[in-house]
């Protein structure tokens, strides 16, 4: 009923139309497109280094013989499941430690706030710089923790002050009283009835994970070779950009593209979960 | 001489939602109005289509005309002009209707330059002259106040002074009471005469109180669903209802002044504007329905002598066979007493709360908090609740009702004082002990939309109890319980926003029975229904004291429910317990002089009995509780200690007066020096 209601909301919003259509055709390009491509992404053409697009290389190749059309969708995978892990992780993390400290509060919510205050105050960048290569050689997965580890707190702090509100409600008094324990409430009702918050917060995150992995890559401390990802891509092609523009310009196209479709979609769920925001 | 016209107004809302529907009336100088509905009637809607605010995408056509000058379509320049200088407006509630920047005395000043040419200073002695006249204490410097600095009482005084700075014709009061207790109610409406003496305005007075009405009123206008219903004369209206719903309405309040008569539910809720049965709108709920209601919407159309109107094809032949409310609905059956109650003194004591005490500390600074005060929320208060009984705790706003209920709901060591549940002590209880005990304790809360989480189906809600206490069975009782409420095992897939208002009650009521509790603490649990929705709640809620055995702790501050459902009454002043005793003896012979300003403030759905009644009018607001009156806590606005000599009035300022019983042989206690004795016949005490 609701959710009917919300999605019939959002779909009014024009941009947040232009966004789903846009996010559903590069799921569909990273997942479907490989397939249609002439060239494996691993496979390397030797009589072709540095070709600009063509029949036989839609995209171009690079100075080693990939072809660019199937190293960018794959490294286009690795980015949306790197960006939509990094949002469940932190979202889940923000809405379990945040409505863990505004519901118990006392020394617990103390330490969880005081853990939250300190992750901010430390400069993110740096730590997964001087983190990460020691784990080269592990999973990327190491590197999904570590973006999701340095992205939760500000929404937790949130969800805190919102479940400090919540906790109020006349319908967890009565859970309360009927003596059902406290994590129990906290899933069953706190958690729920922030919901909209957290499906803003998770939608976001993605987009800010995406650009965020890219960044981190950019610069060698993200996704290792041979391993791709967009970031990887962009700093590979960042300079040659004037002679052989293809090889930055399609990766960074598509992380342009990706990233503006997110945050529609965010944006227009926003104002159709939280019909005041809006203007 | 008729000042106000309306005539067929109707609004129609964006979606074609029709808030209003052809309504007519007049408005005489010097004469009240009262318009009567439940919520959702269209009465609110109605009254500022006159006053032309309502929102832009509000189609409203028909006529509207003061003084002969058509109002609807005018220039909003022009309506600028009018409102406020011609026609005045109350509102429900007064925080909101003041700037909270400015000064009320600078906001009632800039009331009169708008219209009037004056100067500042005579406009701002105008100010103090209003709150004056409005009974605001030391004027000239609560003039200087902002807002917030005023009580919700005195706000309300305020607005009406705001309204009153032009010597407006018509004065509309849209509920302009509900947000208040009923001692500062009794005050504001005295007020509100003062008011209409002084400028001889037209009233237009909006409110759901059939008793605030019966007071006021000389005509009163019944809407439903959006349309009038029945318009006469108060006493014809009160006396000789002739429209069905009317006559429900009546029939529907729990009555101080005849309070063993069971209450008449009317059965169903009122229609959605946006789906409204073919023909009479009351006819789904009317229990004189017959197959030509269904033909078409009746106009409203005299009946009988008189001016009176009404909107119902069988008007005719009520006021023919003359009959009542009582009659034409069906009375429901009381429950049967399944075995003779044993006297109070051999039944177990359920709920034992002895000198409870619970004070807040008042914190300031930022970096360094101190305590700069304390708040005496609940100051030593003592009560007992017998099986099989119900104890009303009544009191105004800020008495402390509120944190004695969570105190008890917490089961947990109190700051002084115990609480003992059902034998066990609260401040002993292990972990384990104390869950158990849950059971045998439930609450209902007020608010039927808040206390139900917005996110599960009926279903889980009632389930929730049931597994955490480790139930089988769950689904079959879910069914049972909701059977028991009287609400359909199908409705259990539902959400808590497909219900209405009284449904949403008893899906609260069906959970906290989930676990066959021995007491149950009803928070204010009618306090937010309508009438005819309240009257059947209450009923459930006796047979199903009766039915499963059940001890009630009410807490409220509407007296006359009370009256209705409880066997004892305790009424709490400030955190401190002022007078308890069984119904009978506190509402007959009140002893406190609290509890009697307390009765007499209650506005009677009676015109004649309000007319005739005498009022005991307090003085001022409740005080802080941070920093109560030392001895007796009653003693700044006692009625009584202005009537005692000097020497006796000192003992309540040094003594403080604690609970004595009144009369060996009754169960009746007051907390007063001097108590009041009540002559009562010999007749009368059968």
């Amino acid at each position: 009923m609701r959710s009917k209601v919300v999605f019939a909301r959002m779909l009014r919003n024009r941009q947040t139309r232009y966004g789903l259509i846009a996010l559903l055709l590069l799921l569909l390009l990273a997942y479907v497109g490989p397939f249609f491509g002439p060239h494996d992404w691993l496979e390397k053409d030797f009589t072709a280094f540095m070709e600009p697009p063509s029949a036989d290389h839609w995209w171009g190749t690079t100075q080693i013989g990939q072809d660019v059309y199937a190293v960018a969708l794959h490294g286009m995978q690795k980015s949306i499941v790197i960006g939509f892990l990094v949002a469940l992780i932190s979202t889940g993390l923000a809405a379990l430690v945040g409505a863990s400290a505004g519901y118990f509060g006392g020394w617990l919510d103390k330490a969880l706030m005081w853990g939250a205050d300190l992750l901010l105050v430390l400069p993110s960048f740096l730590i997964i710089a001087i983190v990460s290569p020691n784990l080269r050689g592990g999973s990327w997965l190491w590197f999904v923790l570590l973006l999701a580890a340095f992205s939760w707190m500000i929404t937790s702090r949130v969800v805190r002050s919102m479940t400090l509100s919540l906790r109020e409600r006349e319908y967890i008094l009565a859970a309360r009283y009927m003596g059902i324990p406290g994590w129990k409430i906290i899933i069953r009702h706190v958690v729920p009835n922030l919901s909209s918050l957290l499906i803003i917060d998770a939608t976001l995150n993605v987009s800010a994970a995406i650009i965020g992995e890219a960044g981190l890559s950019f610069f060698g401390f993200g996704v290792q070779p041979p391993d791709v990802s967009l970031g990887t891509l962009i700093a590979a092609g960042s300079d040659k950009v004037p002679g052989y523009s293809w090889l930055f310009l399609f990766p960074s196209g598509l992380l342009v593209l990706l990233v503006l479709s997110v945050n529609l979609i965010g944006d227009g769920l926003r104002d159709a979960l939280d019909p005041g925001s809006n203007s | 001489m008729t000042i106000l016209e309306v005539n067929d107004l109707n609004v129609t809302f964006r979606g074609g939602i029709k808030a209003v529907r052809g309504v007519s009336y007049r408005l005489g100088r010097g004469e009240v109005l009262g318009i009567v509905g439940e919520s959702g009637s269209g009465k609110s809607v109605t009254s500022l289509a006159v006053m032309g605010l309502l929102p832009e995408g509000a189609e409203i056509s028909g006529s509207v005309k003061l003084h002969g000058q058509e109002l609807i379509g005018m220039p909003e320049e022009e309506l600028t002009r009018l409102r406020g200088k011609s026609i005045g407006m109350i509102f429900q509630d007064p925080l909101s209707a003041f700037t909270p920047v400015y000064t009320i005395g600078a906001q009632i000043a800039e009331a009169v330059r708008i219209h009037q040419k004056v100067g500042k200073d005579k406009a701002a002695k105008r100010a103090v002259e209003l709150l004056d006249l409005v009974g605001i204490p030391h004027p000239d410097v609560r003039a200087k106040a902002f807002p917030h600095e005023f009580s919700g009482g005195m706000r309300q005084r305020a607005m009406i002074a705001m309204a009153i700075a032009n010597d407006p014709d018509v004065l509309i009061c849209d509920e302009p009471t509900t947000a208040l207790d009923v001692t500062i109610q009794a005050q504001v409406l005295e007020v509100l005469k003062t008011a209409q003496r002084e400028t001889g305005a037209g009233i237009v007075m909006i409110t759901h109180d059939l008793g605030v009405v019966a007071g006021l009123a000389d005509r009163v206008l019944v809407m439903y669903a959006g349309r009038p219903v029945e318009l006469g004369g108060v006493d014809e209206i009160y006396y000789r209802p002739r429209m069905p719903y009317t006559m429900g309405l009546l029939a529907s309040i729990p009555r101080m002044d005849r309070p063993s008569a069971r209450l008449i539910p009317i059965e169903g809720n009122p229609p959605s504007p946006a789906a409204l049965p073919p023909g009479c709108p009351f006819a789904p709920r009317c229990p004189m329905k017959v197959d030509a209601c269904d033909d078409g919407e009746p106009e409203l159309e005299p009946v009988g002598p008189g001016s009176r109107r009404a909107a119902c094809i069988r008007a005719h032949e009520i006021e023919l066979k003359n009959l009542d409310g009582a009659t034409i609905y069906p009375v429901p059956e009381p429950p049967a007493e399944t075995e003779a109650s044993r006297p109070r003194a051999e039944r177990e004591t359920v709920l034992k709360v002895e000198d409870l005490v619970r004070h807040y500390p008042l914190m300031k600074g930022a970096v360094f908090k101190r305590r700069v005060g304390t708040v005496h929320a609940v100051d030593g208060i003592s009560f007992d609740i017998a099986e099989g009984e119900t104890l009303g705790l009544v009191g105004e706003s800020g008495c402390g009702k509120t944190t004695t209920l969570q105190q008890i709901m917490q089961l947990e060591a109190p700051q002084d004082g115990t609480i003992v549940v059902l034998g066990k002590d609260s401040a002993k209880l292990g972990r384990g002990e104390r869950t158990a005990l849950r059971r045998d304790l439930q609450i209902v809360f007020q608010d039927p939309m808040a206390a139900l989480d917005p996110r599960m189906p009926v279903g889980d809600i009632l389930a929730e109890p049931l597994r955490a206490h480790g139930r089988k069975d769950v689904p079959a009782r879910v069914a049972e319980l909701l059977t028991l409420v009287g609400l359909e095992p199908s409705h259990a897939e539902r959400y808590p926003q497909h219900f209405s208002g009284g449904q949403r009650q008893r899906i609260g009521i069906a959970r906290a029975l989930a676990l066959e509790p021995k007491l149950i603490v009803l928070d204010e649990p009618v306090s937010a229904l309508d009438v005819s929705i309240q009257a059947g709640v209450i009923n459930l809620l006796e047979d199903l004291k009766v039915k499963l055995g059940l001890s009630y702790l009410f807490v409220a501050h509407d007296l006359s429910v009370v009256r209705h459902i409880a066997d004892r009454v305790a009424v709490m002043y400030l955190g401190k317990i002022a007078e308890v005793g069984t119904v009978e003896e506190v509402y007959a012979r009140p002893a406190h002089p609290y509890t009697r300003a307390l009765l007499s403030a209650i506005p009677l759905p009676d015109p004649n009995l309000e007319r005739s009644r005498e009022r005991i009018l307090l003085e001022g607001d409740l005080p802080s509780p941070a920093s109560p009156p030392s001895a007796c806590r009653f003693r700044t606005r006692c009625p009584k200690r202005a009537r005692l000599s000097a020497e006796d009035a000192r003992r309540c300022d040094t003594e403080e007066p604690i609970v004595t019983r009144l009369a060996p042989a009754a169960d009746h206690g007051a907390a007063c020096h001097y108590p009041e004795v009540t002559e009562v016949p010999e007749t009368a005490v059968s």
